[in-house]
């Protein structure tokens, strides 16, 4: 007898059974899953053998080698700062936001009716962000506190670009990562970076601004107020790195004349997690708003005039215009910048306050401890972070005392150790802590007595006065019964994978396993400082080994970077690492890259700022690329080619038959080719980019390997490239990986966001090979599934052989403009009411849907999402025949929410049951949007990017 | 079908040229079936007075919801005013393209530029109207 549990995994993750699988190959006219798949994948390419991965294990065994992994993790008081610094979540948001999937497996806001409940989250993170800094507009998050920096050197460098400025200052005490990626952005894009100390700044000709860290990195507070007058009568701006929880007690830089703030967020709530995932944020003035990149949440009404909130200036974004985006930044960090916002909704300005003066008490109580046992503290002016001069000769013994109690301390330079404190140290950490510096000496008074003093470091002149957080959201949940409901009320607005299906194309809203999930909050992967001592993170070396060795394997390429923390970072590491490798053989010159129209838009802004200069290669009538074309622009540009940037399988759904060729002619003409991973959850252990020709592919993991969407953020895009790129790998300032040359480095943390990866560790552990190949190839047949089903009710844009589609398919509505004055958008609106979440709208064809099933979803809800397609079509085909009114119908009202349902009055020419309840699985079940059709022309027009005052939500209330 | 007033100039990508009483000075925006195609404006990046454009230079930019389009310079010249009214509504441009919608008023540099716009009717054409 068999004794292993008969539970598999690979059932649970892949929707459709056994049986179902075999129906819908009958359906589209196959023999079997396997000679579909045959007939869909080009046969040039395909692999004709399992990927060389462990066998699939069960979920409890893979749980116990996590476990396992875990224990290897050493997790000590770090107290090394740098931006991370320990704190704790609340438990009613661990449980109700981190580990819940009603926030963590929705996609980006991008149909905001239902999305409200996170849009407001994200709302209350702006004006966080926005009341802590003193700055008039912030937005909903980016990747990191480095990236951020560099994000503020572009748009300083694209307000001042009339005067032809290319110098760009830096303060040499801001964070040794924040110089190494903003250098590495800079060298791209031409900027000539000064570091130095700020005391020494001169704006003259040429300067375009500066960065100074706020406080800096070896805790000193200083006052900027003169460098900024400086800088504003050069026209030169001021961007200040900084820390919300030390702007509770000091002035902000909007308020001394700082022009852009960014930071990280991460002390509000969210776990250190070896590096990563947390939010960053970017504030400014209202007058460079245009100039913010990622993505910003703004006020607007629906159709009844009922406030509702959206995503606004999406034209600033890369999907609208492409090379002259004003960053390449997509995903950004959406769950963290929630947990964020909440932890600060909890706490309100007063808890805030508390939990800074204590922090802020306890350091200056330590330095008084340090000073009695004869050390001194460089900087008198501090918030929470100390530097020590202890010597040369104490250094090393110091270091080590302390490690001997588990604590971790700074090397600030060969004679002082740097102490950052946080809001989990008592004062047993701190009596530790002096002890450790005392050296076996007796510590000449109690560390109770120092504190009874009150001791204090910040100086009055930067103390802060201007109130914060006093809207009412920030104080009104502040008991955990009302704190819950609130999570709950905003969840429920939301639809997620909890409910339906997200069918959204190119996104791949798979299965986010519960057991993927588990982990990565357990305390061995989420206290870890990303710059502990590595011996400290044996359990994380071998995590990044593991999911290295096996991402090589899955996409046919030699080594892996997981620096990247996003595929729009993981494009430009990509580029950074072609240019460098271009470099190293005398070939500088080779700057163009070529890109085809059907692009997605992070691609052609990526290569801007990688110091690329886009070339656009046509697409034919099929949605391919115009082979003819690209023959023609890489001979043309033979002298100069750097590269290709292409999506495999295409961003049309397309497996094309002449990625080999296409592969070839570039390389031919001295071009490295670059494979965008977008799609290669059609791809893993079906083909492999390394063996259809690519040189460098990136890879979502929060697409393909199943990190969960988190409403728009995290993700991870990691680079896989072949041998003759892996010396132009990013490296890291702090953490040695051992790159050289290196291409410089793209993310803050060495390993981009550690905490997520035990997430596709043990997605692939779970599904082992077979398993994976499974996974594809259910991909590709629900979307075929799908495309079938639909046929003769809506015309499919593109196919590939055999008329088959890849893993998404293209269903064009265009035609519905003319025969019903029906918009694409329409459609996507009416899905809703439905109790589906809409298909990807207008990309890449305007006008069209891009429907993306995923092997995770069964053949009973692929029947109901084209269920409710067909019935929808029905209610177009009812406008064409006049049957329906061409304005007022089913359509053009969508979504209807309850309160327009409700309604004493309804003068409508169809019923509220067909409005309500068009399906009869909606009876049973569906997320109500909350608002009408939003308005996003006026949010645009009357821009309001902060909490409304209660009273606006009254005035229209009262109508 | 969208307005096509008979006494104006035009681009192929869709620009308008309205003389007006002073010879040298002319006054341009975008067409009605521009207004049309972008959707509602939600905001107009327009040059400073003062600035001197060469023919068919990018002078500005407009942003629609779901897209973005550069404004192209019809003919040489320098600009003199600025309509300051699309600051605060930029929806003008979809109201009165030809009227408040306006943009810019431009002093000509070179007058036998003229002969490169298209009538009315060639417009209508190129649009397919």
């Amino acid at each position: 007898m068999n004794l292993e549990h008969p539970d598999r995994f690979v059932a649970r993750h892949i929707g459709p059974s056994p049986d179902d699988v075999r129906a819908m190959v009958q359906t589209l006219g196959y023999p079997s899953l396997d000679a579909f798949i045959d007939a869909v994948v080009p046969p040039d390419i395909r692999l004709r053998r399992p990927l060389n991965l462990p066998a699939a294990r069960s979920e409890p065994e893979v749980l116990s080698a996590l476990r396992a992994i875990a224990s290897e993790n050493r997790v000590f008081r770090s107290y090394l700062g740098m931006g991370y610094h320990d704190t704790i979540t609340p438990a009613v948001i661990l449980r109700n936001v981190l580990e819940n999937p009603g926030w963590y497996t929705a996609y980006t806001p991008y149909q905001a009716e239902i999305a409200q409940g996170r849009l407001e989250a994200l709302l209350n993170f702006q004006t966080v962000v926005a009341d802590l800094t003193g700055l008039e507009i912030a937005n909903a998050s980016l990747l990191d506190e480095a990236t951020a920096a560099a994000e503020a050197m572009h748009l300083t460098q694209a307000v001042t670009a009339h005067d032809g400025g290319h110098v760009y200052l830096v303060d040499q005490a801001c964070h040794p990562q924040t110089i190494a990626v903003v250098r590495t952005r800079a060298q791209a894009r031409g900027i000539e970076l000064v570091v130095g100390d700020p005391e020494e700044f001169r704006f003259g000709p040429g300067v375009i601004g500066a960065l100074v860290q706020y406080p800096a990195t070896d805790g000193r507070l200083a006052d900027y107020r003169g460098l900024c007058q400086a800088a504003h009568r050069a026209g030169a701006l001021v961007t200040a790195a900084t820390d919300l929880l030390a702007l509770t007690l000091l002035q902000p830089p909007g308020e001394w004349g700082a022009d852009v703030a960014v930071g990280n967020s991460q002390r509000f709530g969210v776990p250190l997690g070896y590096g990563g995932p947390h939010a960053a944020f970017f504030a400014t003035r209202d007058q460079y708003k245009r100039h913010i990149p990622g993505r910003i949440i703004g006020v607007t009404r629906d159709r009844a005039g009922r406030l509702g909130l959206r995503m606004a200036l999406q034209t600033r974004e890369q999907h609208i215009r492409r090379e002259k985006a004003t960053s390449n930044i997509c995903t950004a960090q959406v769950l963290l910048a929630v947990v964020a916002a909440m932890y600060a909704v909890y706490h309100g300005p007063e808890g805030l306050r508390r939990i800074a003066e204590r922090v802020h008490r306890l350091t200056a109580t330590l330095a008084e401890a340090l000073r009695g046992l004869g050390y001194e503290i460089a900087h008198p002016a501090f918030f929470d972070t100390l530097a020590v001069e202890v010597g040369a000769e104490r250094q090393p013994r110091i270091l080590d005392a302390a490690r001997q109690k588990g604590i971790n301390l700074r090397v600030l330079t060969p004679t002082r150790i740097g102490v950052a404190l946080d809001e989990t140290v008592g004062p047993d950490d701190l009596r530790d802590l002096a002890q450790a510096f005392a050296l076996g000496r007796a510590l000449p008074e109690p560390i109770e007595v120092i504190a009874a003093r009150d001791p204090r470091a910040i100086p009055p002149e930067l103390a802060r006065t201007s109130p914060y957080l006093t809207h009412p959201v920030f104080n009104t949940y502040h008991s955990e019964t009302e704190m819950l409901r609130y999570l709950k009320r905003l969840e429920d607005r939301d639809l997620s994978l909890t409910s339906a299906m997200i069918p959204l194309g190119s996104c791949t809203m798979k299965l986010n396993a519960t057991t993927e999930m588990l982990p990565i909050t357990w305390p061995e992967f989420a206290r870890l400082h990303p710059f502990a001592p590595r011996e400290q993170a044996a359990g994380y070396a071998r995590l990044f080994r593991d999911l290295e060795a096996w991402l090589a394997e899955i996409t046919g390429l030699a080594r892996v970077s997981l620096q990247p923390n996003a595929g729009s970072q993981g494009e430009f590491a990509g580029l950074l690492a072609i240019r460098a490798y271009h470099r190293a053989r005398g070939e500088g010159h080779r700057t163009t890259c070529l890109i085809p129209q059907s692009a997605h838009g992070t691609n052609p802004a990526s290569a801007v700022m990688a110091g690329l200069t886009v070339v656009v290669v046509k697409t034919d009538a099929q949605g391919n690329v115009d082979v003819a074309d690209l023959r023609t622009k890489a001979e043309e540009h033979r002298d100069t080619l750097a590269a290709l940037m292409i999506t495999y399988p295409s961003t049309h759904g397309v497996f094309e038959d002449s990625i080999r060729e296409v592969c070839r002619i570039v390389h031919q003409h001295g071009g490295q080719v670059y494979l965008d991973g977008a799609n290669l959850n059609a791809q893993v252990g079906l083909c492999r980019p390394g063996d259809i020709g690519a040189d460098v592919c990136h890879l979502n993991l929060h697409k393909t390997f199943c990190i969960p969407h988190g409403g728009g953020g995290p993700g991870m895009g990691p680079i896989a490239v072949a041998a003759h790129l892996a010396p132009f790998l990013p490296n890291h300032p702090v953490v040695d990986l051992e790159i050289t040359p290196s291409s410089g480095t793209v993310s803050a943390a060495p390993w981009g966001s550690p905490s997520i990866l035990p997430i596709s560790w043990a997605y692939i552990a779970l599904m082992g090979p077979d398993g994976l190949a499974e996974a594809s190839k259910v991909a590709i047949l629900n979307a075929n599934y799908i495309a079938r089903r639909l046929a003769g009710h809506y015309a499919l844009l593109y196919a590939g052989r055999h008329g088959l589609v890849a893993h998404e398919c293209i269903l064009d509505t265009r035609p519905f403009k003319a025969s019903a004055g029906v918009d694409v958008e329409d459609i996507a609106k009416r899905l809703i009411d439905y109790g589906f979440h809409p298909p990807t709208v207008s990309f890449p064809v305007a006008g069209t849907l891009m429907v993306e099933p995923t092997e995770s979803e069964s053949k009973r809800e692929l029947d109901r999402f084209c269920d409710a397609m067909i019935a929808i079509r029905q209610e177009i085909r009812e406008i064409e025949t006049g049957e329906a009114d061409r304005e007022n119908n089913l359509l053009k009202n969508a979504p209807h929410p309850l309160a327009d349902l409700v309604a004493d009055e309804w003068d409508r020419p169809y019923s509220r049951e067909r409005a309500a309840f068009p399906h009869p699985a909606t009876r049973e079940h569906k997320v109500w949007p909350p608002v009408g059709r939003l308005d996003a022309a006026y949010g645009d027009r009357h821009l309001v990017c902060v909490c409304p005052p209660v009273d606006a939500y009254e005035e229209v209330v009262g109508r | 079908m969208s307005k096509i007033p008979e006494d104006l100039l035009y681009t192929e990508e869709h620009e308008y040229v309205r003389k007006t009483d002073d010879a040298a000075v002319v006054q341009i925006g975008i067409t009605d079936y521009a207004q049309g195609e972008l959707g509602d404006v939600v905001y107009v990046d327009l040059p400073k007075v003062g600035a001197s454009f060469g023919r068919m230079d990018v002078f500005g930019t407009i942003e629609a919801v779901k897209a973005v389009s550069e404004l192209f310079c019809p003919l040489a010249g320098t600009v003199v005013e600025v309509n300051t009214a699309l600051e605060a509504d930029p929806s003008l441009v979809n109201k009165d393209p030809y009227g408040d919608g306006w943009m810019i008023k431009l002093r000509v540099k070179n007058p036998a530029e003229f002969d490169q716009l298209l009538g009315s009717e060639e417009y209508a054409k190129h649009i397919g109207e």
